[in-house]
């Protein structure tokens, strides 16, 4: 009897508190498909300067839900990634590896510079100064027809070598990789 | 064994007595005058009668305190008025609040502070007390340091306290987004990340705050009830264990005060 109604209470307990806990995790697991934004046409870019493009990154929560890219075409002269279908053009991510702030590419400068913590980047995206444990991530790009198009994010260690996207403060380099496991729902294309 | 005699109630103070009856006023029968003076006693003696609530309270509001004790002993107490007024004040924001991120937010909590009758004032009590209650618990923790108040037998409470701080600092985090304006946005931003430069569980740490790799849609609504209920209600519980050890074990005499001396103890020590 008594272990009956002890047994019972615990059936009862998991019922509602493991939907629960369930329902709280869940989010953190859920696969979000690949979505690719046009940002402008192939004209619209050079190679030697960016060009800020704002597109919608979290769809349904309006301009929260939006970011900052700078896009400009491939150029061998300064660009060492591998050029194939996704680096045809080269966009950089706004969002500061330091602790996420948007970062502003300033002309005169030629550097990427944060208005939080100071952290600083050079042409491309590589830290030069401040307190950024990577260089700044980057989107996937590709051009279909006449327009081009921003892919998921990917972050880059300080040789440019891709990984799967990580969150900011999360150094890529040495251990850092292992030390900050990337999401298993989350994978470079 | 010998029964232990148990000790007697601690008495009522002298204004809470009651005054013995005068010459004019019959016992028992004072007629419906007397019944209406009566009333809060006949009221308060019925549930007493069935709770015996009164012994509880005595033992939680008249005990007796060391000599020395001081100004700085209230800090406690002021702590949890400040949790109080955040409590009452959040409720009522509550009633205007939608935890809408595509603008919905930001639009409550303006209609609050600009057209809600007293709104601006009840949404700073709620913003400036949050500051208020971290300074206070933090004033209140090196009372109880620098006392040596967390010394045996109270280590538990000074566990408990620790943790009622960080639930407090949770709740100032978790409440600095609701207002859903830029600096609100960028400085969650911000904190979750840093929760993410933990290494190993870092990362997942900062995933279930979002609830997702990105700032989401149920970004907003996750902090919210984290917010207003998850938290408050540990807050609450932990408050109540907090209470009664401190009933429980009494407050500790200032490290200065001396004990006064006994000559019949120095006697038998020697």
């Amino acid at each position: 009897m008594v272990g009956a109604a002890n047994g019972a209470g615990v059936i009862a307990a998991a019922a509602f508190t493991l939907p629960a806990l369930g329902f709280a995790l869940g989010p953190i697991f859920k696969k979000t498909p690949h979505t690719w934004e046009t940002v402008g046409t192939t004209g619209d870019f050079n190679e030697d300067n960016y060009v800020p493009v704002v597109f919608t990154l979290t769809p349904g929560i309006g301009e929260a839900g939006k970011t900052t890219a700078y896009v400009r075409k491939f150029n061998p002269k300064i660009d060492t990634d591998p050029y194939d279908r996704d680096s045809q053009y080269i966009a950089i991510s706004s969002r500061c590896a330091h602790l996420g702030c948007p970062v502003r590419w300033v002309d005169a400068a030629e550097r990427f510079i944060c208005p939080c913590h100071g952290g600083v980047y050079d042409l491309l995206g590589r830290r030069v100064g401040g307190p950024p444990v990577r260089p700044l991530d980057r989107f996937y790009t590709r051009v279909e027809g006449q327009s081009v198009q921003l892919g998921p994010r990917f972050s880059v260690n300080s040789e440019l070598q891709r990984f799967s996207p990580r969150d900011p403060g999360e150094p890529l380099d040495g251990i850092g990789q292992y030390l900050y496991p990337s999401r298993p729902t989350e994978r470079k294309l | 064994m010998a029964r232990t005699r148990k000790a007697p109630a601690p008495p009522l103070p002298k204004p809470l007595r009651a005054p013995p009856p005068r010459p004019s006023e019959q016992n028992g029968k004072g007629g419906a005058l007397q019944d209406a003076k009566e009333a809060g006693t006949t009221v308060v003696d019925w549930i007493d009668e069935r709770t015996s609530l009164s012994g509880a309270g005595r033992w939680l509001l008249f005990r007796k305190v060391p000599k020395g004790t001081n100004w700085f002993y209230t800090l406690g107490s002021a702590t949890l008025f400040a949790f109080l007024s955040q409590a009452v004040t959040g409720v009522f924001l509550a009633m205007y609040y939608r935890p809408d991120p595509a603008g919905g937010a930001y639009e409550s909590i303006r209609h609050v502070t600009n057209e809600v009758f007293l709104g601006q004032f009840v949404r700073g009590m709620h913003l400036w007390g949050a500051s208020v209650m971290v300074i206070l618990a933090f004033l209140h923790m090196g009372r109880t340091f620098f006392f040596g108040a967390y010394k045996y037998p109270r280590e538990l409470n000074w566990v408990i306290g620790v943790v009622l701080l960080i639930l407090t600092l949770v709740m100032a985090f978790s409440g600095y987004l609701l207002p859903f304006d830029q600096r609100a946005y960028w400085a969650t931003i911000v904190g979750v990340n840093i929760n993410g430069t933990g290494p190993l569980i870092g990362p997942y740490l900062s995933d279930f705050l979002r609830g997702g790799g990105e700032f989401g849609a149920t970004t907003l609504s996750r902090f919210y009830a984290i917010h207003m209920l998850l938290v408050p209600g540990l807050i609450v519980a932990l408050i109540g264990a907090h209470l009664y050890l401190v009933t429980k074990l009494g407050t500790t005499a200032p490290p200065w005060s001396k004990a006064e001396e006994t000559p019949e103890l120095r006697e038998a020590e020697v």
